[in-house]
């Protein structure tokens, strides 16, 4: 691993050694591998209005025309164009659009990786509909190829293989889970051989916010229903998918199900995780290669459930709260009203926030940003958007239903020494379930 | 062979057959690639897929008000000139005729007054589009070689259409051919360029709209 600066100035990582030429045809081959039309179709059909600029968090705030959404792809629209488009013999022949050199793709590293957080809002921005984040996710799978990705990232990824969690050993999560019941005075279970829920986590959940381990413990001891963690297959926050390591993506996703399956749950929980909602509720199933005969359910929809069907009753606040809106969990996952309904189950007012709902802020931190310690000054920058939104509504609570989302708001407070508790959904439920 | 004789024969005919060979061969080209199969399980009452395409395909037509803070310009700029476009090129008696006697089929023109008025705010508007890609850094970082072929090419084709109704400039048969000529180049490219977003609009809103519908998500 190796940390540089391009002839412009802009730092990039790189990984191996391969030669420069394999470099750049690793990314633009893999970028192409898999397209399929829809990808395809999106490629074809910008025009290049500009309009998701207005949608990017990173462009809004430093006013700096390299960070709108569609100029992050520049390096990957000739790989299309001369592989896979209709008239790719034509752009060959002619000779068209071969300027992408390993220099280039060094400088949109951070493009792709620093300044997008998968939050997907350009994709609300665009006229012609086209998903920019998705084709951006497919640019990370090039990078990836190529070596050219934020080396945090990469370790990150090398941890996950090596430990099947980007977060700790796998051999450790017994312990972790053990000490957080002990903790707090939970009973858990860990590594039954049979339960009908198997409750996952996320990186979060196991560093900075381990009083969520037992949050869902108490709740799903509350309703008394079978349920365990365990050990084969906890790990829920998909790295691959964040960082284009796709076959790190299927290695994970099959582990998670396979060993679900095994214990014969009926559903599988995910963590308040955004990513893993992405990965796992909707893509699983594309690396599973078949439909699961499992129910993938996040959090904060499994909560959302309990409290409308009156399974959990819960004391009331009594207070004004804001709710910040994961982007993979409700913009690009549709869970919109489940936390609404906890919220109000919780008795408490909801402020919404200027942008709100699918057309919120991201926290600035979505997609490895906030993993990715090069991206600090972008992510700051992005923080400021949602603290004043957050201050305009004047609600004494803050809460939000994604570890990732809550370290990263957590991570601007105490930067801009702001005086505002990141709260989590799950908790606050865990904390006023009624005896 | 004059030049109107040219531009109305050969030229118009070699110019459609490169349009609709064109536009079927991208067309085909990209709609005939694999599809991801999706067997995630959709939301429990999310609309079938014929209907969130619909929804997004339509719901697009205006954007969130959020982006308008910005985006004001490109939005209202951008309708001006789609409907003065739409309006020269399907309300004007002499373009009714020619395209009856293509499809076999008319309908009522609006006055000559009303289309010429159309074709001077569309002719504006494109050169409001032009100085606004020119001088905004966002649209001078985005732009290809693409958009401004594709400009010049629709731009053309409105004043060459202007300059023939009001006989500015040349004798009438010379603009009505130099208008006609420009038509074919603008089919021509059309295939090639941005202008397919006129078709492809359909299919890339449809996908995203069936994307997020399955999945409950607002577009």
């Amino acid at each position: 691993m190796t940390a540089k600066t391009t002839a412009s100035g802009v730092a990039y990582d790189m990984q191996g050694d391969k030669p420069d030429l394999a470099r750049r045809d690793a990314a633009m081959q893999t970028f192409v591998r898999d397209f399929a039309k829809t990808a395809a179709i999106h490629m074809e059909s910008c025009v290049r209005c500009g309009m998701c600029a207005t949608a990017c968090q990173y462009y809004v705030t430093t006013g700096d025309p390299k960070y709108t959404p569609i100029n992050k792809l520049k390096p990957f629209e000739q790989a299309y164009h001369r592989h896979v488009g209709p008239f790719a013999p034509l752009y060959r022949l002619l000779g068209l659009g071969s300027n992408v050199g390993i220099e280039m793709l060094q400088e949109w590293e951070s493009l792709l990786f620093d300044a997008c957080s998968l939050c997907g809002r350009c994709t609300l921005a665009c006229p012609m509909g086209i998903d920019i984040s998705e084709l951006i996710k497919e640019a990370r799978h090039g990078m990836y190829t190529a070596g050219l990705v934020p080396d945090r990232l990469e370790l990150m990824d090398r941890t996950a293989k090596a430990w099947g969690s980007p977060a700790t050993p796998a051999d450790d999560f017994a312990d972790i889970i053990h000490d957080a019941g002990e903790e707090n005075d939970v009973p858990v279970n860990i590594d039954l051989p049979k339960a009908d829920y198997v409750i996952t986590t996320a990186p979060a959940e196991l560093t900075e916010h381990t009083k969520a381990l037992t949050d869902i413990a108490k709740i799903l001891n509350k309703i008394g229903v079978s349920w365990t963690y365990s050990t084969e297959g906890f790990e829920a926050s998909n790295i691959g998918y964040i960082n284009g390591d796709l076959d790190l993506q299927e290695k994970m996703t099959r582990k998670m199900i396979d060993n679900a399956l095994q214990i014969g749950a009926h559903t599988l929980i995910l963590p308040e995780c955004g990513h893993a909602y992405g990965a796992a509720r909707w893509e699983a199933a594309r690396w599973y290669g078949k439909p699961i005969p499992l129910r993938i359910i996040h959090m904060t929809e499994f909560l959302g459930e309990l409290v409308t069907t009156g399974k959990i009753k819960l004391k009331p606040i009594g207070e004004t709260t804001t709710f910040h809106d994961p982007c993979q969990l409700v913009r690009r996952g549709g869970v919109t009203q489940a936390p609404r309904d906890v919220l109000k189950a919780l008795g408490l007012e909801l402020k919404e926030l200027e942008d709100h709902g699918s057309l919120g802020w991201c926290c600035g931190g979505g997609g490895g940003v906030v993993s990715n310690t090069r991206a600090d000054p972008l992510r700051f920058k992005a923080f400021e958007l949602k603290k004043k939104q957050v201050e305009d509504t004047g609600a004494e609570h803050f809460v939000t239903a994604c570890g990732q989302c809550r370290i990263t708001l957590t991570l601007g407070a105490k930067k801009f020494k702001w005086d505002k508790k990141v709260e989590s959904l799950l908790e606050l439920v865990a904390d006023h379930l009624v005896d | 062979m004059d030049l109107l004789s040219f531009a109305r024969g050969p030229a118009l005919t070699f110019a459609m057959a490169i349009f609709v060979i064109g536009v079927l061969w991208r067309l085909i080209g990209v709609l005939s690639l694999p599809a991801w199969r999706d067997d995630s399980p959709p939301r429990k009452g999310a609309p079938p897929a014929w209907l969130s395409a619909l929804q997004a395909i339509l719901g697009k037509m205006i954007p969130h008000k959020t982006f308008l803070k910005e985006g004001m310009f490109t939005t209202v700029n951008g309708y001006v000139f789609h409907i003065g476009l739409a309006i020269c090129v399907f309300a004007f008696a002499p373009h009714i005729l020619f395209l009856k006697s293509l499809f076999g089929f008319d309908w009522p023109a609006l006055p000559n007054g009303l289309i010429y008025a159309a074709g001077v705010i569309t002719a504006g508007s494109l050169l409001a589009a032009l100085v606004y890609r020119l001088a905004n850094p966002v649209m001078k970082l985005i732009s290809r070689g693409n958009d401004y072929i594709s400009w010049t090419l629709t731009f053309l084709p409105v004043v060459t259409g202007l300059a023939a109704s009001s006989h500015i400039g040349a004798r009438y048969e010379t603009l009505l051919a130099l208008h006609i000529l420009s038509i074919c180049v603008f089919l021509i490219w059309f295939p090639f360029g941005k202008l397919m977003h006129a078709f492809l609009f359909v299919f890339s809103r449809g996908a995203t709209g069936i994307r997020f519908g399955r999945r409950g998500a607002q577009l």
